[in-house]
């Protein structure tokens, strides 16, 4: 109990900040907000997942990765060419020239499910894939970089050349991955529809809890020896690597780790978004996953999903209006608060909350004594109106 | 090399940097039990050879042996578990964490990334860690974030983060530099004291505090040694002199 208590929840002040981000995700939200903008905040929460992984990865670990899109999209990937097969049923696909395979490759005149799509006929290895991929990918890149000691500036223009590769790849062999378009159509996950109401309901929750599941996860990593080793390892890297510790194995199991986490989201957003396609992969959403996160607070996890919901918020109120200025406003944004606020949301929240709590509990008081200011006026009035 | 009793023996030793000989086949031996001072004027290579000891640098060619084992092939995780330790000269503690933390993340169990992920603080950790506290004079300010301490205490808590992990020899580059008068005579208090049952290999400067603390000294010049032995006989010999105050 102290365990779950003290480490997972942070103590007293942890525990309150977990449960008002609960209520709001879990019950607020969803009672408030019509389906289609709540599909909408599932939609923005399977950001957050990306967001907590740089806290973890970024805030923590010191390591700056701007391909967080990369590993989002492997899960989003994974779990798309699943529900693809399914959709792509011989009944269904049957005015194809070759019937049972995906559109998009029946239009690029391939005519057998190529290999590495095979294995997604079962949910299960679809699953173990949208963890375990990523985190190879993540172990490749990270043990040949991080064992050559490359790192700052350097890994973070890597990671973005490798999202700007990626990016291409999936568009350049539109027959194995749908191009441009991406993977669209999806419908039933074992013959549940995905597109219905309850489904998007459904999900929506199972979203939130992988999400405060992911948080969890991330607060044991972080309470741990590892945890302190990794800001250590931000502050003096020599001396940690003399200390006896193999800094480049710490750096590759967050690396992976973050890289996990931000593949779950992928993976939620196809089920609740329906579709997948390289635009969710490249540098702008990668660059964007790294501004929810400063937002937010970049050492704080809850801060990361508040800022990934606040970011996401001003994006669908200001492309409505001015799609075009967008982009502008969220560099000034991220420019912003790397200037004034280095850490975001959760560190206002952190210098000022305490005024604002006490505020609130004032505010009652100050009622009082506005409205008895107010009678004294209405009294005043009175008397000169006579 | 066959093997000798010496805990380090280093032997033909040489590092350049772009020609430059930093180190030039050098021959070093240090007992266990030694507390042994490496003296010497500004870019004679003192720090270099810390450097080669603890892997920082590679050496060009020659061979570091500590306890028989050979110390130049290795990574220098690997050279910190055969027990070497090594104080740099600025003070490197981990300025964003307690006192305490720091000698926790220093204590030798969970290294590996799922053994720190698993580790307890226990109460054996908890008492080794006040143990050394006590130590390093710090018992005290267990609780303090250690970017508070004062330039002295930083050096060490960087002494004890090194002692918690018990080595067989510790290297120390300059341990009292900024520190009071005080200060250092509590500092050449510790270093008697923990020069037991390990072998202490320290850079320094300061000679009175040399003086107090050395059982031998060796003073480097231009990557090569320039003399050997106690105090007296090195801070007498003519060639030293020379290399002090003759330029």
């Amino acid at each position: 109990m102290n365990f779950v208590y003290d480490r997972l929840l942070g103590g007293k002040n942890g525990a309150i900040g977990f449960a008002i981000l609960a209520a709001l995700i879990f019950l607020i939200l969803p009672l408030f907000l019509d389906l289609f903008r709540l599909n909408l905040v599932g939609k923005y929460l399977t950001y957050a997942f990306a967001a907590v992984s740089l806290v973890l990865l970024w805030g923590y670990g010191g390591i700056l990765s701007l391909g967080q899109g990369v590993f989002f999209g492997l899960g989003g990937y994974s779990m798309a060419m699943f529900l693809k097969l399914e959709a792509s049923d011989p009944e269904s696909t049957k005015i194809q020239s070759t019937p049972g395979i995906p559109d998009f490759m029946d239009w690029n005149q391939i005519t057998q499910l190529p290999w590495f799509w095979e294995p997604f006929n079962s949910f299960g290895f679809t699953v173990v894939a949208v963890l375990l991929v990523p985190a190879i990918f993540a172990f490749i890149i990270g043990y040949s970089m991080f064992k050559r000691r490359v790192g700052g500036v350097y890994f973070a223009i890597i990671t973005q050349i490798i999202a700007v590769i990626l990016t291409v790849l999936i568009v350049g062999q539109q027959g194995y991955t749908g191009g441009i378009n991406g993977i669209t159509d999806l419908r039933t996950l074992h013959g549940w529809d995905i597109r219905q109401d309850s489904a998007k309901y459904i999900l929506y929750f199972v979203n939130a809890f992988l999400l405060f599941g992911v948080i969890l996860l991330c607060r044991f990593i972080l309470t741990s020896k590892l945890g302190r080793l990794l800001l250590a390892m931000k502050d003096k890297e020599d001396r940690v690597r003399f200390s006896g510790y193999d800094v480049s194995n710490f750096k590759i199991f967050v690396f992976c780790v973050s890289a996990m986490i931000s593949a779950i989201g992928g993976a939620m957003f196809t089920l609740q978004v329906g579709f997948m396609s390289p635009s969710f992969v490249g540098i702008v959403p990668s660059i964007e996953m790294v501004i929810f996160a400063a937002v937010g607070g970049r050492m704080s996890l809850i801060g990361a999903v508040y800022g990934t919901l606040l970011v996401n918020y001003g994006k669908t109120i200001f492309s409505e209006t001015f799609p075009e200025l967008w982009l502008y406003l969220m560099g000034a944004l991220f420019i912003g608060v790397v200037m004034y606020f280095p850490n975001g949301l959760a560190g206002v929240w952190n210098k000022h909350g305490g005024k604002l709590v006490g505020c609130i509990k004032n505010m009652q008081c100050v009622s009082a004594v506005k409205s008895m200011l107010d009678k004294k006026r209405l009294a005043k009035a009175d008397v000169a109106g006579k | 090399m066959s093997n000798t009793d010496f805990a380090l023996a280093i032997e033909d030793l040489t590092v350049s940097f772009d020609g430059f000989k930093a180190v030039d086949s050098l021959n070093f031996y240090l007992n266990k039990d030694e507390l042994h001072v490496v003296i010497g004027p500004n870019g004679a290579g003192k720090t270099t050879v810390l450097d080669l000891i603890c892997g920082k640098t590679k050496s060009t060619s020659g061979s570091i042996k500590f306890m028989n084992r050979e110390l130049t092939k290795l990574a220098e995780h690997q050279i910190v578990h055969a027990g070497v330790g090594r104080k740099f000269q600025t003070p490197s503690i981990y300025e964003n964490l307690t006192v305490y933390e720091n000698l926790e993340v220093s204590y030798p169990r969970g290294r590996g990334v799922f053994g720190s992920l698993m580790f307890k603080c226990d109460a054996e950790v908890d008492k080794r860690i006040r143990e050394v506290a006590a130590e390093i004079f710090l018992e005290e300010m267990l609780d303090m974030e250690s970017a508070l301490l004062s330039h002295g205490q930083k050096q060490w808590l960087e002494i004890g983060m090194l002692l918690i992990q018990d080595p067989q020899l510790l290297m120390l580059d300059e341990p009292v530099a900024g520190m009071s008068v005080k200060e250092r005579e509590l500092t050449a208090e510790l270093l008697k004291r923990i020069c037991k049952g390990r072998s202490v290999l320290v850079i320094e400067h300061d000679m009175d505090f040399v003086e107090k603390i050395a059982h031998k000294v060796t003073v480097l010049h231009q990557g090569k040694i320039l003399a050997e032995g106690d105090m007296k006989t090195v801070q007498n010999d003519p060639k030293v002199i020379e290399v002090y105050l003759g330029h």
